[in-house]
Parts: C-alpha cells; sequence; structure tokens
C-alpha cells in the first residue's frame, strides 16, 4: 500500500493495518521519518512532490522489494505540504516470515525513496526559506542514475 | 504539443511551472532543452549541472527520445523522507 497525502498517519493504525495483511509473518521493521527541529533554525518543512511520478516511483521500489525479499505486506505513507518540526513525515513498514529480510528490505525502501523518489524539502527558519540540497551520500548512493540523467 | 514541467527550486529559479511546445521529430531531451535556451536564454545557468529528468514520468537521459504528445520533467536531486 502507498500512499502520499498531506493529512497525519496513526503508528498504531498503520501497524495493525499492515498486519491484518501480513498473515502470519513473524518480523515487521518500520521506519518513522520526522521534521527534525530543537536547535531553533527549522521552524517548519514544506514538500513538495511530482504527482503521479511520485507514485509510481514508490511502486517500482515496492515491486522490486516483493521480488528480492519475500515481503508479506510493505507499506509506504509520505505526506506532503507544510509540516511543522517534529511532525511525522514518512512512514514505511515491512513484514516478512525472519528479520534478516525485514530488515534489509526496510533499509532498502527508505534508501531508494531518499534518493529516487520525486519530492523536494524546502525549509522555513527564522532567516527566511531554502530549498535542501540533496546530501552528497544519497547522491552516491543513486549513483548511475545521476550519472545518466545529468549527462547533457 | 510536447508538455513541460519544472518542480521546487528549479521552478522557484525560472518563476515558470511549465509550458507546452512543439518540436520538430526526431527529437530527445537534449534538443528539448536546447530549444528552451534558445527561447529563454537567461534560463541557462540552472537548466545546468545537476538536473534530472523524466519523460512521461520515467527517469530519463540528454539522449532519451521525445515524441509529441509527451509529459517531460526537469527537477533537482530529490531531498525526500
Amino acid at each position: 500500500m502507498i500512499s502520499v497525502q498531506q493529512q497525519d498517519f496513526d503508528v498504531g493504525e498503520q501497524y495493525r493495518r499492515l498486519c491484518d495483511e501480513a498473515g502470519e509473518a513473524g518480523a515487521v521493521v518500520f521506519f518513522v521519518g520526522r521534521v527534525r527541529g530543537g536547535d531553533g533554525t527549522v521552524q517548519a518543512l514544506e514538500l513538495e512532490h511530482y504527482p503521479g511520478m511520485c507514485e509510481r516511483q514508490l511502486q517500482g521500489f515496492v515491486d522490486e522489494a516483493r521480488r528480492r525479499w519475500d515481503c508479506r505486506s510493505v507499506r509506504v505513507v509520505h505526506r506532503v505540504g507544510r509540516l511543522a518540526a517534529g511532525e511525522q513525515i514518512v512512514f514505511l513498514a515491512v513484514a516478512t516470515r525472519h528479520r534478516a529480510e525485514a530488515f534489509q528490505a526496510a533499509h532498502f525502501l527508505i534508501d531508494q525513496l531518499k534518493t529516487r523518489a520525486p519530492f523536494w524539502k524546502k525549509e522555513h527558519g527564522p532567516d527566511g526559506a531554502r530549498w535542501l540540497d540533496a546530501g552528497a551520500a544519497d547522491v552516491r548512493a543513486a549513483g548511475r542514475w545521476y550519472a545518466d540523467a545529468v549527462a547533457w | 504539443m510536447i508538455r513541460v514541467r519544472f518542480f521546487a527550486r528549479l521552478r522557484e529559479a525560472l518563476d515558470c511551472e511549465g509550458l507546452d511546445l512543439r518540436l520538430p521529430p526526431p527529437s530527445s531531451v537534449a534538443a528539448l532543452r536546447r530549444h528552451l535556451l534558445q527561447e529563454h536564454p537567461h534560463w541557462a545557468a540552472h537548466l545546468d549541472g545537476r538536473l534530472l529528468c523524466a519523460v512521461n514520468q520515467e527517469m530519463a537521459h540528454a539522449q532519451t527520445p521525445v515524441h509529441d504528445g509527451d509529459e517531460v520533467a526537469f527537477f533537482p536531486p530529490v531531498t525526500g523522507g
């Protein structure tokens, strides 16, 4: 299940739905990404996405995870719009028969999402707003995907 | 018509969400970019460097063919999650 939405999500409800679909899978790993704050520099994030392509990319990552690992259920919920510091951004969960697969599939999915799903963050702070740059590690992780795209 | 879309920092820098245009076939992402720069020379600084491109919502590169009816999007490296 994939959802790109403005409204917040309830982790307990997402977990229950994952389990309902996963049957007797023995392991669940989930990840929640939140708006980092605390030092006063980030008051809010604005999340923009490419509607349509975003959902297609996410579905592609889930399909690939299902090919690589025996995933019984996968859920990805990603919010867009304006989010305050501390708010939830993304929920990603995988249910598999054994824990190693669940960790591996979840790690694969969040890495794919961070490097290849068309979302962009704009940070609002006391000094105004600025678009965030992709981290060097994320760009490296995306590897060939970027190399192909930028060769004019 | 080819529909061109810009996102995030690029959309703001160009002050343009997108536009429709015609290109003589055969065409490509690189040819489309050249056409945009001819029409809007001041976009050169922004339509360069680490920029990603999608054709019909699939990741593309400079040599990817572009046909009438296609949607071509340009955007900066992604920062979701």
